[in-house]
């Protein structure tokens, strides 16, 4: 893999080809703030705090930084007034969700963010992702999914595979940034709405939160 | 028919086509794209076939089911060659006179031609026709004059010539510096140079490549590639399978949106006739080329016209989008270098290939070249399809080709680019349609969305119907797009409903940015846009409606009332009939009250009342006069 150097923050870095931008940041010891971002787990560019500012090619434009390939001669700027602006409406959009996440009142207080800018909504879930890559690309279960579009977007177990898969794993739980319950209410709730009322066997419609042993 | 095994073997067929056909003899066309189909084409060929058969004119004239001629407002549309009559709003019983007079007699039937709204003339031909006369229709022409299904009639208008030229005269690199040199930019909205989005694919390391047909229209109102596809299926075709041999792909894909059966029914028999004919396939005509193509029916996301998205849910993957870089000419479908193009820049190549790149070039402004379909829509006399040479004027587009605005009204703004482009005033009419002019304006020349409104649109209702769309159309992924969409609506919704506070609009602005600045893709990178150019040349109804609650165009529900103007009032009661919600007190020779507890302000009352008389007002951010008293209602 070739070399390939930029500037980050006014310091050089050469890296790999390939890096993000993200991890090259890393490397020299900047710190991007992330919400779905995970070691474990592919980038996803769902959060979009992670955004910079970079000049390459003789444009200037602003990039995710944690799916963003690094390019010869780069110059990323992580913090500039615009981008700041961008993660406090960001924050502020997320809080109106999760108020109370650890996670993100500490990123909104770096950022000025107004935890009660936007009016609450009801799901706490932010769809970060964290759970539903997790199950996918960790454990290789799908018991956990992305649901429907746009503003109506929503994460749900599905029950089939979660009332054999979910019981003794759980993992997902500690990963989510707005409230682990979020993750085991939904699982719950999965498990307790009967799919299919009316057959009384399990073909993968048990209606009992025991499981149909 | 046997396949076709060389170009040679192809010029033969075409010339035994065309000594088939006598250019002099009358030939009816009736268009049947959907539109056409809509309003009862499919009556009137019936009864064409039946009448044809009946007067005994079989042998002396030749009749053809073609697709969208584009004046969709007129349809169904019938046009007699060679001359050009052009009847329009044709019904099954103006069949026989079409036949006894104009086939057989030479007559014209005065009463289907067009009538000029304006001027009160008619005209006989097409060409005559305001709206056909100011356009170059390079692309659409051949609508008229083929039926989509037959191979045979493609031929006849010079088709599968280029896959000729390029398969046996030009090297990849060539065809590649030719669409270069046309200066083609893609037309499904970015307006990316089409030779070097090639290029890349081309130059992209990996044997397995792909070519794809983006034909995911979704923009509200739009239906160019609709047309394109129903009505010319075998030049999109021709263009792919181009594109396919200058980047080295074997294998096509033609995205449809399941909701165009006609398109998906007119491209599934092209494809079967040019693979009878080898026109697809193995070794097409001989020159060792292999090509095939698969249809895949979209699912109804809006999304899914982004190229990322339109690959992953290609892949049976859910239709959101992914990073770029890479992007899909490196790194596209299963992981290929692939080329996504518009339907409509695919329906640009063969033309490219057999007039050449400098026919193409002359065509158009500096940065963009050739000609664009719209579909002008709305508050517009003529609606349908139009396409003119680049560089033409909103202005021209509107009031020369679409006749303006309808009755007395006066025209407001024009929304062009789909539901995230950007709403252009009056004083900006003479903006050329050109990506770039069209851009630094506010608004953006998308797919070719051109919706006109009237002064009785509201700009912030506008900006409210848009964000919606989006909102439900967003995949939902990233954060900005998703949650910006989702403030900037509410804050819209409010302001419709009189509930918008001090600050709403700093606050709208802040969010467009969020959202223009950190979103994934295309959607939301533009999403904001709706909001930001009626910001930008409509701010005064912006305020109107936070600062007075008062909606200037009297179109919002909740901050409009109706009230009759005692002192008009004639006690007619064309409204008291007219009002289905029972709102309105009256009685003969008395004056009519409009009980506002109960109205639903549907308007039926406003339009009810004489034009004499005009006593029924529509009241906005005024307080609504006391009603007059009972005893005092008696008229005269």
């Amino acid at each position: 893999m070739s070399e390939i150097s930029l500037q980050i923050d006014g310091k050089e870095v050469a890296v790999s080809a390939g890096t993000t931008i993200l991890e090259a940041a890393r490397s020299l010891g900047i710190e991007i703030p992330t919400v779905c971002d995970h070691a474990q787990l592919s980038p996803y560019g769902a959060c979009r705090i992670c955004t910079v500012e970079a000049d390459a090619n003789g444009r200037t434009n602003l990039v995710a930084s944690c799916q963003y390939p690094v390019e010869k001669d780069m110059v990323v700027r992580t913090k500039t007034e615009q981008v700041d602006k961008i993660r406090k409406v960001l924050l502020e959009q997320m809080l109106s969700h999760a108020p109370d996440s650890e996670q993100l009142v500490a990123l909104g207080q770096i950022y000025g963010a107004d935890r009660d800018r936007f009016e609450k909504e009801a799901s706490f879930c932010i769809l970060c992702g964290l759970c539903v890559r997790y199950c996918a690309e960790v454990k290789k279960k799908d018991a956990i999914s992305f649901f429907d579009r746009g503003a109506k977007r929503e994460i749900a177990f599905l029950p089939e595979i979660a009332m054999q898969e979910c019981w003794d794993c759980k993992e997902c739980f500690p990963l989510c940034p707005t409230s682990a319950l979020q993750a085991a209410y939904v699982l719950t709730e999965a498990l307790m709405t009967p799919t299919e009322p009316a057959a009384p066997s399990c073909g993968g419609g048990c209606s009992s939160s025991e499981g149909c042993g | 028919m046997s396949r076709i095994k060389s170009p040679a073997e192809l010029e033969a067929f075409r010339k035994e086509i065309l000594a088939q056909r006598d250019p002099d003899k009358p030939c009816i066309t009736l268009c049947s794209g959907s539109a056409c189909n809509a309003t009862g084409s499919g009556k009137v060929a019936a009864a064409l076939e039946l009448e044809i058969e009946k007067q005994g004119v079989t042998t002396e004239v030749v009749s053809r089911r073609t697709g969208c001629h584009g004046f969709c407002e007129q349809g169904p549309i019938v046009v007699i060659y060679p001359q050009g009559i052009c009847y329009l709003k044709v019904q099954p019983e103006d069949i026989a006179e079409i036949i006894s007079e104009t086939i057989k007699k030479q007559k014209i039937v005065e009463r289907l031609l067009y009538v000029d709204p304006n001027s009160g003339e008619r005209a006989t031909l097409e060409e005559d026709i305001p709206f056909y006369k100011y356009q170059k229709r390079l692309v659409l022409g051949s609508n008229r004059k083929i039926d989509p299904r037959s191979l045979e009639d493609y031929l006849a208008v010079e088709g599968y010539q280029a896959i000729a030229k390029v398969l046996f005269e030009m090297t990849p690199e060539q065809v590649v510096g030719e669409v270069k040199d046309a200066k083609l930019r893609g037309r499904g909205g970015a307006g990316f140079p089409s030779g070097l989005k090639w290029d890349f694919a081309r130059n992209a390391p990996g044997d397995q490549k792909y070519v794809v047909v983006n034909c995911d229209e979704g923009d509200p109102g739009a239906y160019m590639d609709r047309s394109v596809m129903e009505g010319n299926p075998f030049a999109v075709l021709e263009g792919l399978m181009i594109g396919a041999y200058a980047i080295g792909a074997n294998e096509g894909y033609i995205y449809v949106r399941q909701e165009y059966p006609l398109a998906v029914a007119n491209l599934t028999v092209a494809i079967e006739k040019a693979e009878e004919y080898g026109l697809l396939g193995k070794n097409i005509l001989g020159s060792g080329f292999d090509f095939t193509i698969k249809v895949h029916r979209g699912a109804g996301a809006f999304i899914c016209g982004e190229e990322t998205s339109l690959l992953n849910s290609l892949e049976g993957k859910a239709g959101e989008p992914n990073a770029r870089p890479p992007f899909p000419a490196i790194r596209g479908l299963w992981s290929k270098p692939t080329n996504i193009n518009n339907v409509e820049t695919w329906a640009n190549i063969p033309m490219i290939i057999n007039k050449g790149a400098a026919f193409f070039s002359a065509i158009g402004t500096e940065s963009s070249k050739g000609t664009k379909i719209f579909s002008l829509v709305g508050k517009v006399n003529n609606t349908g399809l139009v396409e003119v040479p680049m560089g033409a004027s909103l202005r021209d587009i509107i009031f020369k080709i679409g006749g303006g605005v309808p009755g007395d009204k006066k025209f407001k703004a024009v929304q062009t680019g789909g539901p995230s482009g950007g709403c252009l005033p009056e004083d900006l009419l003479d903006t050329k349609v050109d990506f770039d002019e069209l851009s630094q304006a506010g608004a953006m020349m998308g797919s070719g969305g051109m919706i006109v409104m009237d002064e009785d649109t509201c700009l912030v209702d506008i900006a409210r119907y848009f964000l919606a769309f989006l909102s439900d159309e967003s995949c939902g992924k990233c954060t900005p797009c998703r949650e910006g969409i989702r403030q900037m609506l509410k804050i819209l919704t409010n302001m419709t409903k009189g509930l918008a506070k001090e600050g709403d609009i700093d606050l709208l602005f802040e969010l467009a940015e969020a959202t223009k600045g950190s979103s994934m893709c295309a959607l939301g990178k533009t999403a904001p846009n709706p909001v930001l150019s009626t910001l930008n040349h409509f701010r005064e109804e912006y305020e109107a409606h936070i600062n007075e609650k008062r909606c200037p165009s009297l179109s919002c529900k909740e901050l409009i009332a109706f009230h009759i103007e005692p002192e008009k009032c004639k006690g007619c009661g064309a409204c008291f009939r007219k009002c289905p919600a029972e709102a309105i007190e009256g009685g003969k020779k008395r004056i009519h009250v409009v009980v506002q507890e109960k109205c639903t302000k549907c308007g039926g009352c406003h339009e009810a009342c004489p034009a004499a008389f005009d006593a029924v007002k529509i009241l906005s951010g005024v307080p609504v006069p006391e009603a007059t008293p009972e005893e005092a209602r008696a008229i005269g």
